[in-house]
């Protein structure tokens, strides 16, 4: 009778169609008689803000450590471990995020949108490795990052790669790193992150793509070394740009260069730069002329690029999921789901927005994208010319360096180095 | 002479060098204060609101985590301890027993038990649940609601961008202060606690 009455009450309400009053009371609380109590809702609390203080000091104390062990202990060993260290704590222990590549995004997404307030905590992981930079070079990159840590660790075999490959791809992090603030930018997404290789094998838990992509790029890493670090992580694009005018660097000999050319060919990096004598100088006239040229190029490749990549902004907007459901919601295409509406138009309908409201919103978020990827372009153009001018621009070296730039300060080359420090114990 | 024009280079290079080191070291203590300013000191964390929630069941399969880390939670206070509970039976159970056949939850992460005639009293599995929201449907079209979708904090490994809310088809996901991390609907954490 009971079951009868409870279905018969089931139906008035289903026919009444009140499926969008979530949260009513239908069936007030009972009052139990027998006593029973009623179990609490259990809320487990977050990871303790603690914890999060307490990575910013070891981030700290690691930058630290890794800087002494380049600088002043030129040892490779120590590095090592420290890179096993930032394995397991920065990895596997925090699992990840918040890491220095990814808060980069955090800090553009503060500058650019006003509602998001960034934690402290983000702010020091983007800002402490940056200055470690300016002072002591990639340390960093040697042995805090884990992503690179983990990539030194697999290092086992390097080869050397031709120069003019490894100048292209050297390209490929600063036009990551510019679709990465351009995304972070215009709230749309956090890219870096998204396609995190590593962040999988920390978490011992990612998508199959990701970790094939992870494994891929591990394998190629036994014998081009470091791939993610040289070829695509965006924010060793900017330890890059800041390294180039480091305080003090790693050098390869401890006190002057004998030119035996024994470690010529120990970078797994390619970043070890040979001797320009100046005999090779060109004539006066050639440069002259080839610096007219730059002179030329480079404003036009930026304004080519520019125009190129505003001709791009619909196609890059189209990641934006407003602008993509104003996109579907325009041509009636339902997401490609042909059997039932899509959910994205079911959760738009329920909400309550108007298409027009949408629809406004999405223009702007493409102009946004118009005006960034007129900026894009530019950056890309621009970094492709300053690529030209450092292959062709004539610096006198006598010694053996590590390009301040690309140097990871992995510390590998001191080892072939036969010149001994001065010390006491002579 | 060439000495000392080498030295004059060197010279000039360490120059240049020094100005840029100084004008990107006041760059990064520039966006650092601007930063600095409008930041806040507190942690945040990822939630779903459960009143935009279209349980649409992409919780269960966008989570970086597997099992999803988005889990079903009991507000008891807004259970009705109904006998026929929409969030525990199929629609068209043929018995309302806890016989698999009956139960609406894949993973069978719902307890079913007897307190008193006629009321039943329902528990979440936590280990089981994958977080497909199909009993929050079901509760909430045909009870009171007390069944919700919420991100679980002890599992939840705190993305920097959460790989759901960006899945989300009604963008029901946003960050949260990490002190008050649970959003229910029509049902507020501290007023119980009061």
């Amino acid at each position: 009778m009971k079951r009868k009455l409870a279905i018969i009450f089931l139906l008035v309400i289903i026919s009444l169609q009140i499926f969008n009053s979530f949260a009513i009371q239908r069936f007030p609380k009972p009052e139990f008689e027998s006593g029973h109590t009623q179990p609490p809702t259990i809320t487990p609390d977050p990871r303790a803000h603690a914890l999060a203080i307490l990575d910013v000091f070891v981030l700290v104390a690691a930058l630290s450590v890794v800087s002494w062990l380049v600088i002043k202990k030129r040892s490779r060993k120590g590095v090592f471990w420290m890179s096993v260290f930032a394995v397991l704590y920065f990895g596997f222990f925090r699992e990840g995020c918040v890491c220095s590549v990814g808060s980069l995004q955090n800090i553009t997404l503060a500058l650019f949108n006003p509602e998001y307030s960034i934690p402290i905590t983000v702010i020091a992981f983007f800002i402490l490795p940056l200055v470690y930079t300016l002072f002591f070079g990639r340390t960093f990159c040697a042995g805090v990052c884990p992503l690179g840590a983990l990539q030194d660790i697999f290092a086992l075999h390097p080869m050397p790669i031709k120069s003019w490959l490894e100048k292209v791809l050297g390209i490929i992090p600063f036009i990551y790193l510019g679709l990465a603030i351009l995304y972070a930018a215009t709230s749309t997404d956090f890219v870096i992150c998204r396609y995190d290789p590593f962040i999988g094998f920390f978490r011992l838990d990612a998508s199959f793509m990701m970790f094939m992509i992870g494994a891929m790029l591990l394998l190629i890493g036994v014998f081009i070394a470091r791939p993610y670090c040289r070829f695509l992580c965006p924010y060793g694009a900017l330890l890059n740009l800041v390294s180039r005018f480091s305080k003090k660097h790693i050098t390869i000999t401890p006190t002057e260069c004998i030119q035996c050319r024994l470690c010529e060919d120990s970078c797994p990096f390619g970043a070890i730069e040979k001797p320009v004598l100046l005999k090779d100088k060109e004539a006066r006239p050639i440069a002259v002329r080839r610096f007219l040229i730059l002179g030329i190029i480079i404003p036009v490749l930026v304004i080519v690029g520019g125009f190129v990549g505003s001709q791009f902004h619909e196609n890059l907007a189209i990641v934006n999921p407003k602008v993509r459901l104003a996109n579907e919601l325009l041509n009636n295409t339902n997401y490609g789901e042909t059997e039932k509406e899509a959910f994205e138009i079911t959760a738009f309908n329920s909400a309550g927005q108007s298409k027009e409201e949408l629809f406004k919103e999405a223009g702007s978020i493409i102009k946004q994208f118009y005006y960034g990827g007129w900026i894009l372009g530019g950056f890309i153009g621009l970094v492709f010319g300053l690529t030209l001018v450092s292959l062709s621009v004539f610096k006198y070296r006598e010694d053996y360096t590590p390009n301040k730039g690309t140097c990871l300060s992995c510390v590998r080359c001191v080892d072939y180095c036969p010149v001994l420090p001065i010390s006491n114990d002579y | 002479m060439a000495k000392k024009e080498k030295k004059k280079k060197l010279n000039r290079r360490d120059f240049i060098d020094r100005g840029f080191r100084v004008s990107i070291g006041i760059g990064l203590v520039g966006i650092g204060g601007v930063l600095f300013k409008k930041s806040k000191a507190k942690e945040y964390v990822w939630q779903l609101d459960p009143e935009k929630c279209i349980q649409c069941g992409r919780c269960a399969t966008s989570c970086v985590m597997t099992p999803s880390v988005v889990k079903c939670f009991h507000v008891y206070d807004m259970c009705g301890y109904c006998d026929l509970c929409g969030g525990y039976f199929r629609p068209e159970a043929k018995n309302l027993t806890t016989a698999a056949e009956n139960q609406l939850c894949p993973t069978s992460a719902i307890v079913r038990k007897f307190v008193e005639e006629p009321f039943f009293e329902y528990d979440i599995i936590e280990e089981l649940c994958n977080g497909c929201g199909k009993c929050v449907k079901g509760c909430g079209a045909f009870g009171n609601g007390s069944l919700q979708l919420q991100v679980n904090h002890r599992l939840c490994v705190n993305c920097n961008e959460c790989a759901i809310a960006r899945d989300c088809p009604a963008d029901a996901y946003q960050r949260v202060p990490m002190d008050n991390p649970y959003i229910f609907s029509g049902y507020s954490n501290e007023e119980n606690k009061s």
